[in-house]
């Protein structure tokens, strides 16, 4: 009994006027969401991984040490400290801490946190010494940046 | 249109890295005065960790690996029983060396309320506060509870041929050790894990919680010592 014929009804092409209008959405989206790297990384690190991570909320509190094997290989093998965008030696490590504290506004100098990118083949021979000048430069509160991953049983 | 859209958008997610701002927190000691005496402290109540040049631990005299330092620590912090959720242990002896665990002392709410009473006397308000917090603990816990004594730490040398890695894995261990014994506490006691307890009084600074956080706090602090450095040359292996 196929008296009734289905009608197919035509359907045109979905528009896709408002495509740029989504992407370009998108691209803002993202561009506001991520946090643009302020500075060079001048040294490899490869952050070891951690189960017991915390998380930083105030970023503008952050100053970072990293510490790793220099990126051009021209400067040795060896692990170098870098402080800002250049390399520095721990004697100046003080007078860093002096200076970063300063451009903080002044109810929030005692609290600013060192942040200290420590690739994880280095020694810790470089890390204690520096750990040694931020202790006499008061600079007490000290992140070791981790990747996180599952506690382990 | 769509296609430049998609272009832009492509170039700035393969150029921009997001700085990803986490790791593991740590209050360094102040510098310590030149003139500081030595403390006396008793064998039994500090927990030694030690690393040496090619990546080994010694804890407590014993070769462990990484994997078993966790569960050492928690041994240790827990000692001879909380009064709470570890019955009483009796001193545990461990390896050769009768290592004994420090000795947790009762902190008693009748014992306690006498105290307050005698520092507000003394006009010492800030001792008296510290009493208070613990009476608030107990009145949380609804019963008295065992405190580790004051001596009691856990003491981090690490040689300067350590690697890094290495090292923040110890602190990892150490402080996952505690982390789980107040997770474990707080969620037989309050319902919660303690991490939800500090998460949720960072967002809305309610008394309340912070009144659990400290009483967890006191049964399980978190005394992680780092010793100063030394030259091998004085020969500490």
């Amino acid at each position: 009994m196929g008296k009734f014929k289905k009608k197919k009804r035509e359907t045109g092409a979905i528009s896709t006027a408002s495509l740029p209008d989504i992407v370009f959405m998108l691209l803002f989206f993202f561009m506001v969401a991520t946090v643009l790297r302020t500075e060079e990384e001048m040294v490899r690190v490869v952050r070891p991984e951690a189960s017991e991570i915390y998380k930083i909320e105030k970023k503008h509190l952050i100053r970072y040490i990293n510490i790793g094997p220099p990126q051009d290989k021209r400067y040795g093998t060896e692990p170098v400290i870098q402080l800002n965008d250049q390399f520095a030696d721990v004697a100046q490590i003080r007078d860093w801490v002096e200076n970063e504290r300063l451009t903080l506004a002044e109810a929030e100098q005692t609290k600013m946190w060192v942040s200290m990118k420590v690739d994880q083949d280095t020694k810790m021979g470089v890390v204690t010494d520096v750990k040694q000048e931020l202790r006499k430069a008061s600079a007490l509160k000290v992140l070791y940046s981790a990747s996180s991953r599952e506690r382990t049983n | 249109m769509a296609d430049i859209a998609f272009l832009l958008l492509i170039f700035w997610l393969v150029t921009t890295t997001i700085d990803s701002d986490e790791g593991v927190k740590r209050q360094l000691p102040p510098p310590v005065p030149p003139d500081m005496e030595q403390q006396e402290v008793k064998d039994g109540d500090v927990y030694n960790v030690r690393t040496n040049f090619r990546d080994e631990l010694l804890v407590e005299k014993e070769v462990l690996s990484i994997g078993e330092l966790k569960d050492g620590a928690k041994d240790f912090l827990i000692a001879t029983g909380t009064g709470l959720l570890h019955p009483e242990r009796p001193n545990v002896t461990l390896g050769d060396d009768n290592m004994k665990y420090p000795e947790r002392q009762w902190v008693r709410k009748v014992d306690l309320m006498a105290l307050e009473q005698s520092y507000i006397a003394a006009g010492q308000p800030k001792a008296a506060e510290r009493v208070r917090e613990k009476l608030t603990a107990i009145e949380l816990f609804g019963s008295d509870y065992k405190e580790l004594p004051g001596s009691a730490l856990i003491s981090l040398q690490t040689d300067r041929s350590t690697s890094y890695d290495l090292y923040l894995q110890v602190q990892n261990e150490l402080e996952a050790a505690v982390n789980e014994l107040r997770d474990e506490l707080s969620l037989a006691k309050f319902n919660e894990s303690y991490a939800s307890l500090e998460e949720r009084y960072g967002r809305t600074k309610e008394q309340s919680l912070l009144d659990k956080i400290v009483a967890i706090r006191l049964v399980y602090p978190q005394r992680i010592s780092e010793a100063e450095p030394r030259d091998a040359s004085q020969g500490y292996y």
